[in-house]
């Protein structure tokens, strides 16, 4: 009895955090529809479309947002590449360096946000280097790589290798094979990596704030702003990528919850 | 030729880890042992002054830092667990759902997520305002620009990230180990204290070691929700840096702050009996 009266309570605990986590979500999507008349959005003043109609009617916002995805995209292009490469070669192979290259990899992850942009202005100022899209896209290449190679790995270590074999005993070539059998079987850890790239990217404010230049980025304005007051523009596109997030992600795990009934 | 196949594969990361991590940290290190201005020019001097001046002058803003931190990852701890205990044991087949439900803040960006915070905490914002208008509270209450509201945003902002380590090692208990206990007259209590609790501890390690790290070094809680007394080291560096242009004290400073990082691991690694840190981080 009072082990049903504990599982109860943890069940409400758990509900609770959830909704506390959740918050402030709702405050960002309730303030997007706020007719506010004075310059701080903090207070209700009425429910208005007129903010998803002006979406786009600050400049330098629509900027910084355009910024993101662009560097969010070709970050997730390259970190993907290289990871799946890696993540191949450490989840396959056994080679010299390879203990090397797994520190290498906790390094990436594990070295403070600060310290790897501080120490990354210090290379691009000391290399005369112009800051700027090129800077930010080496920057988030860099922190997502890491998390890329082990989403793959985790997936290479679990595949068996018979099925290559198999490839080429039937006379496929090494390309062939790679197309065909490998990599189509480490693709839930390719994608599963390149979403995680895709969204440290977009979401990263601490590294970018050191190599950024003049060039703004999504977060970079949003916090630029915070003195003067945020435009509830800013709560419209953060609802949509959110409500958008969200859909992709829910239509993922129906399609594969499909594969695996079937 | 295929034994050179790992080697090719592993080459273009390896470049970009080279040039991009290494050389740059140990740049950092080089530029932390000189002395002069952006002007003039920096001379390498093997000076070890920027370490002292830099701990002399910003040892407070470091000690809040790492207070700060702690606390923030001993609330997630405690806050935490329970939950990652009941979505293991109790949630049944809706873990999956439980599990996304956690996550949903982070479809929304972290800068973003820590303003609406502010929202919600403003002196006349939904929470305040209304509990003022009722006179629950007195008109000049505030929870922005304390200790608390940056502790607190701390602790929202990384919570999960305690939460999910612990959900998986719990997850990984087999239940017959439970059921022994219980077959072994062992309590609820005891059962839980001398068989879950340990089977769960390489899960707390994993998660105290991700959410300690980026709570001490995050600048954004304390730039929007402290105000001007609760300044941690994030916001030094980045104003030595980017305001200052004062390089060598930045990064004598960055340095400090990773040293006091990695000796804290590494102590809290031996405390706890986890002998490669590398080895429980990896997993």
């Amino acid at each position: 009895m009072r082990g049903k009266l504990g599982d109860r309570a943890l069940y409400l605990y758990t509900w609770l955090i959830i909704l506390w986590l959740a918050s402030p979500i709702a405050v960002m999507v309730l303030f997007g529809f706020n007719d506010k008349q004075s310059k701080s959005n903090t207070s209700w003043q009425g429910f208005t479309f007129k903010w998803y109609q002006q979406l786009f009617a600050i400049d330098g916002l629509t900027e910084a947002l355009v910024n993101s995805l662009i560097i969010a995209v070709v970050s997730t292009v390259f970190a993907t590449v290289l990871g799946t490469l890696l993540g191949l070669a450490v989840g396959r192979y056994r080679f010299r360096g390879k203990g090397v290259t797994n520190f290498l990899i906790f390094a990436a992850i594990s070295t403070p946000e600060l310290v790897m942009g501080a120490s990354l202005l210090s290379l691009f100022v000391s290399g005369n280097a112009p800051r700027g899209h090129i800077t930010i896209i080496i920057a988030h290449t860099l922190f997502s790589l890491a998390f890329v190679v082990v989403t793959v790995r985790a997936r290479v270590v679990g595949l068996d290798p018979s099925l290559e074999e198999a490839a080429r005993d039937l006379g496929a070539g090494t390309w062939t094979t790679f197309r065909l059998v490998t990599l189509p079987s480490i693709m839930p850890g390719v994608a599963a990596g390149a979403m995680l790239a895709f969204a440290l990217s977009i979401d990263d404010y601490v590294v970018t704030s050191f190599v950024n230049g003049s060039t703004q980025t999504f977060p970079l304005w949003i916090v630029g702003a915070v003195k003067v007051g945020i435009p509830p523009q800013v709560n419209v596109m953060g609802t949509l990528i959110f409500g958008i997030g969200v859909l992709l992600a829910v239509a993922n795990a129906i399609s594969a919850r499909r594969k695996t009934t079937h | 030729m295929r034994r050179w196949t790992p080697y090719w594969l592993a080459l273009p990361a390896w470049l970009w880890l080279a040039i991009f991590l290494v050389v740059p940290i140990a740049a950092m290190a080089s530029v932390s042992l000189t002395t002069g201005n952006l002007i003039d020019g920096f001379t390498q001097t093997f000076s070890v002054s920027n370490y002292s001046d830099a701990i002399a002058k910003y040892s407070t803003q470091l000690v809040r830092s790492l207070v700060y931190g702690g606390v923030a990852t001993v609330i997630m701890l405690v806050l935490g667990y329970p939950v990652a205990y009941w979505i293991a044991f109790k949630a049944g087949h809706r873990k999956s759902m439980f599990l996304f439900l956690l996550l949903l803040p982070f479809f929304v960006s972290f800068v973003l997520r820590t303003i609406s915070w502010g929202f919600l905490l403003a002196d006349d914002g939904i929470l305040l305002g209304t509990l003022k208008g009722w006179g629950v509270l007195p008109q000049d209450f505030h929870v922005l620009a304390t200790t608390v509201a940056v502790i607190g945003g701390l602790v929202y902002n990384f919570l999960p990230f305690m939460i999910l380590p612990i959900y998986v090692a719990l997850e990984r208990v087999d239940p017959r180990v439970i059921e022994a206990s219980y077959d072994l007259y062992a309590s609820r209590l005891s059962t839980f204290r001398r068989v879950v609790l340990p089977l769960s501890l390489p899960g707390v390690f994993a998660g105290v070691l991700m959410t300690f790290v980026p709570a001490t070094a995050d600048p954004i809680n304390a730039q929007v929700l402290g105000g001007t007394s609760n300044t941690m080291i994030g916001n030094i560096v980045q104003t030595e840096y980017l305001v200052n242009n004062d390089y060598p004290t930045a990064s004598a400073i960055s340095f400090t702050l990773m040293a006091v990082l990695l000796i804290g691991i590494f102590i809290y690694a031996r405390a706890l009996g986890t002998e490669n840190v590398l080895e429980a981080a990896a997993r």
